[in-house]
């Protein structure tokens, strides 16, 4: 009998039922992580000696989870995936690892990254690539890789994630699951690595928008050792959750939906857009009104530069504390700026150089004006644009990506300029602080590709009640790989 | 001294009090023990957030409006980005873009003049870790990263080292007065860069500026600016002023000389940006009005007060006004009805010398301005003299009880006439040829009959009476 396939409320029956135990699920947990990490890499550590934990009342008592590897864990080796932290053992928990751990919830792995988050193809991480669990010849996105590679192949229900850009949204559609993040602050940053602190958000990689509502719900709340976090204590999201969306207002983007904006359009992009119209189709049949909207174009073209801009930025200034003086290995000199030097040039991978280098070039004072703060403002155009769509509409419904994951071979392969306002839109949901949920919706050539759907700030129950109703009128929900529907 | 005019601009560092630091939990106290008051944002571990202190935000605020500066609507802070081993996060929490206040004015005393200061701004920030360079190695304090830091900026309006170090104690009094810091300079708690240059009296443009660092005492400040002048006029003299280059250099207190470390086209880019982890906050006008409320008297107001109302003297004001709890002490004394002049006497001399010889702070002392003012009641109406007055004074602070435990019957000043009279008849009874060479003109001879009364009543009898009585009895 397999379980680390089914979802938490299953899991939860079962446990109280007493059909299984803690120690059973955590033992399958191990079993497949070891095997997942032989096929796709997925894994940083593979925690041999998890405990159990007795069953409460709480849904996620007694049940494995994953955690992505910037998440501090106490006593448990966190890396960042990153060469210089690769011996590092925090003697603290993130916050939200808190509160998992408060509701009884069994660490299983650490998951593999981007390097800090950096990077959307799951390939920088200091431990090397992670394979999507589909198709190993392709790519998992990222920077949440591991998280997402291993709940789809149902090593556990759910694990954690972090979305900088789009690294809980991405990957969860090229690997067929469910992907969400909350509005900003409604987790609380403290004890995760960051990456660029404006834009980043916390959230989970899970197989049914039921289940990231259970996670959500355990992580969030406000908390005072992160100013921006808010008290949510009025939210519950998994208790709000309705499969009824019937007269719920949605909109999408002309210029990023429309195939006549992409003379070059492959087949695979083809697929995806019509793929699209189908769940639009859908939304209507469930009593949702489905409206296009236009945004200038120009505007959504500067939404990639703009989140190169800014995120370079803060993280070159985030990740200074890496020098190899307080923690992490030391570098060698015979002064603290040859340490340091030493450190980071042997630590960091290239990617992340030259976003260090693009940061401190647009933080510099003779380039601010014209880079950092003309991004600062063309993200409040953005944001502005987006919320005067909230005015009318209860979410934003577009594609995620250009179809499904890219091969390894295809990346260094140039891109299109036309999609890339349509491979990188979901930027805009961070830098609104939007809540925002990816979810499965079909299959190209038997790879699963994902629709998103985004909301405005505080407004989580609703964004969650339309990929819910969705979810449960498409034939998606709890896949694992190879499309197999769990319980 | 210099025929060239001085253009000096002080930037002023100073530690403020809080029980925690600035955007950490970790205690804010000076401790012996190396990286003793620390928690993990401190050293800067990976997912660490700063947590702005609220105190230290009021205090900022408070010590803006001290210096009549523009407070601004929002409260946020910058980064500025640079490496350094003992600025952990590889960047300083400052305020750059919005300092708590801008565009300040005020009025200092020098040497019985006043001159007008303009404030460029003051800004909160955080303090870094503390080195020390041994012979082969160098060792991190990490105690004081993330005190917080108030930096004061002049305008470059200060035309001389007396104007300077007037400005810098005139604060050190605002900032002990309002309660926000300790300023001890010994501590460390006081800090200060200076700029300066010189131009022609007549000049329209400045010359080129130099920047001493880092300067830990008021002396130094003296001396470095004096140094300084000496040093860039003589070049100029010399018809070498191209050699003063815009650069930064240091103290250097043993030759009593200035130091070049860096020129300032080596200046880094701090490449500032707002931090994203401190939310931007807003300052209400009902928070200002009742920071504004908190704000003390100054130094100034109260020492011109003292001598316009009270008609104390410059140098009796001055000493009373130098700690804020002494002056609180004295302005309490009047408030129950003290004469300000006698209350300035007991406190400037008797009070004072007290506390100096003991070390104590006013606040520690036993006598409150009550029992002072109950003493000095009782030499008034008679019940004790100026003498036991003191006696009893001292008795009050060493024994720490009230003072009627020692103003009694048994030891009360003698003001009975009639009982003084017994005593005088028998002093004139057994002087008999005193009183003849008294009476014959030896006026001297009246002091020996003052001490014959004081002797036989052990110094209690008033001496006012006594000597009217002698008079009455002897000037026959």
């Amino acid at each position: 009998m397999e379980y680390m396939n089914k979802s938490l409320t299953k899991l939860h029956e079962l446990l109280k039922n007493g059909e299984v135990t803690s120690q059973d699920l955590i033992k399958e947990s191990l079993e497949k992580s070891h095997t997942l990490q032989e096929k796709c890499n997925a894994f940083v550590t593979i925690l041999d000696d998890a405990k159990e934990e007795r069953v409460t009342d709480n849904i996620l008592s007694g049940i494995p989870y994953g955690v992505k590897d910037n998440y501090s864990t106490k006593g448990i080796l966190t890396t960042g995936s990153s060469n210089t932290l690769k011996d590092y053992v925090p003697f603290f928990d993130a916050t939200a690892i808190t509160k998992l751990n408060e509701a009884g919830a069994v660490k299983i792995n650490k998951t593999v990254l981007d390097e800090f988050g950096m990077g959307g193809t799951g390939t920088t991480g200091h431990t090397g690539n992670v394979l999507n669990p589909w198709d190993t010849t392709r790519i998992c996105a990222g920077s949440s890789s591991g998280s997402a590679c291993a709940v789809a192949a149902g090593v556990y229900p759910y694990a954690l994630g972090t979305d900088t850009g789009d690294s809980i949204r991405k990957p969860a559609a090229y690997c067929g699951i469910v992907g969400y993040k909350p509005t900003y602050g409604m987790i609380s940053r403290y004890g995760v690595f960051p990456f660029a602190s404006s834009l980043d958000h916390l959230g989970v990689l899970a197989r049914s928008v039921e289940d990231s509502a259970i996670v959500v719900d355990q992580m969030k709340g406000i908390d005072k050792n992160d100013m921006t976090s808010w008290d949510s204590s009025n939210i519950h999201l998994y208790d709000s959750l309705t499969t009824d969306s019937k007269g719920k207002k949605l909109c999408y983007i002309k210029e990023l939906c429309d195939i006549s904006n992409y003379p070059n359009a492959d087949e695979e992009l083809k697929l995806h857009l019509e793929n699209f119209n189908k769940t639009l189709e859908l939304c209507k049949e469930l009593g949702m009104e489905v409206n296009e909207v236009s945004i200038d174009r120009k505007l959504l073209n500067a939404i990639y530069s703009t989140y190169v801009v800014i995120h370079s930025a803060e993280a070159t200034s985030n990740m200074s504390n890496l020098t190899g003086l307080i923690f992490g290995p030391r570098g060698e000199g015979d002064n603290y700026i040859t340490m340091i030097k030493d450190h980071r040039t042997k630590g960091f991978s290239p990617l992340i150089k030259r976003r260090f280098i693009i940061g401190s070039y647009v933080l510099q004072k003779e380039n601010k004006e014209r880079y950092f703060n003309n991004a600062q403002r063309v993200r409040r155009l953005l944001v502005d644009a987006w919320k005067e769509l909230y005015k009318t509409y209860d979410a934003v419904i577009l594609p995620v990506g250009i179809g499904p994951a890219k091969k390894f071979e295809d990346l260094n392969k140039e891109l299109d300029t036309n999609t890339i306002a349509l491979d990188e839109h979901l930027q805009v949901g961070n830098f609104g602080g939007f809540p925002s949920i990816t979810i499965p919706n079909g299959f190209i050539n038997n790879l699963p590709v994902g629709v998103n759907i985004t909301g405005n700030c505080y407004d989580d129950i609703n964004v969650l009640n339309i990929a819910n109703s969705l979810e449960n009128a498409m034939e998606y929900k709890g896949q694992t790989i190879g499309g197999v529907v769990n319980e | 001294m210099s025929k060239y005019k001085a253009v000096i601009g002080l930037e002023m560092h100073c530690e403020l009090k809080s029980n925690s630091k600035v955007f950490s939990s970790a205690e804010n106290s000076y401790s012996e023990i190396a990286n003793s008051n620390i928690r993990p944002v401190d050293m800067a571990f990976p997912g660490t957030l700063p947590v702005a202190n609220k105190k230290s935000i009021r205090d900022a605020i408070k010590m803006a409006m001290v210096l009549n500066c523009e407070v601004p609507e929002y409260m946020y802070f910058d980064r500025k980005n640079y490496y350094y081993p003992d600025l952990p996060k590889g960047y300083q929490i400052t305020q750059f873009d919005s300092p708590v206040g801008v565009n300040g004015h005020i009025e200092i005393e020098c040497n019985g003049e006043f001159i007008p200061i303009d404030i460029h701004d003051i800004h909160l920030e955080e303090d870094a870790a503390s080195m020390d360079h041994l012979y082969d190695t160098s060792v991190i304090d990490y105690n004081r990263a993330g005190v917080p830091l108030l930096e004061l900026v002049t305008e470059p309006c200060i035309h001389s080292a007396e104007e300077a170090v007037a400005f810098l104690e005139h604060m050190r009094s605002a900032y002990k007065y309002c309660d926000v810091s300790e300023a001890d300079t010994k501590k460390g708690q006081i800090r200060c860069d200076v700029n300066v240059s010189i131009m022609e009296e007549d000049a329209t443009e400045f010359g080129t500026r130099v920047e001493i660092k880092n300067i830990n005492s008021f002396g130094n400040v003296y001396d470095a600016i004096n140094y300084e002048i000496k040093r860039q006029s003589e070049l100029k003299d010399a018809g070498r002023y191209d050699e003063v280059e815009q650069e930064t250099r240091r103290f250097d207190e043993e030759s009593g000389t200035t130091i070049r470390m860096r020129s300032k086209a080596d200046a880094i880019d701090y490449k500032y940006f707002v931090d994203p982890n401190l939310p931007k906050y807003k300052i209400t006008n009902e928070w200002l009005e009742e920071i504004r409320e908190e704000i003390p008297k100054l130094r100034n107001e109260r020492k011109q007060e003292y001598m316009s109302n009270y008609s104390l003297s410059d140098y009796d004001a001055t000493i009373l006004v130098k700690e804020k709890e002494i002056s609180d002490y004295f302005e309490k004394c009047i408030e129950i009805g003290m004469d300000p002049k006698e209350a300035c006497n007991w406190v400037n001399v008797n009070i004072i010398a007290y506390i100096n010889k003991y070390e104590l702070e006013i606040k520690d002392i036993y006598l409150t301005p009550e029992m002072l003012k109950f003493i000095v009641d009782n030499i008034k109406n008679g019940t004790i003299s100026s003498k036991q007055a003191k006696e009893v004074f001292f008795k009050v602070l060493d024994e720490k009880k009230e003072p009627s435990n020692f103003i009694s019957k048994e030891n009360a000043q003698i003001s009975d006439v009639n009982e003084l009279e017994k005593i005088i008849d028998e002093i004139i009874g057994y002087s008999s040829s005193q009183v003849e060479q008294y009476r014959s003109g030896k006026d001297r001879l009246f002091d020996y009959f003052v001490g014959q009364v004081m002797k036989n009543t052990r110094g209690k009898a008033n001496p006012i009476i006594t000597k009217e009585l002698l008079h009455k009895k002897l000037d026959i």
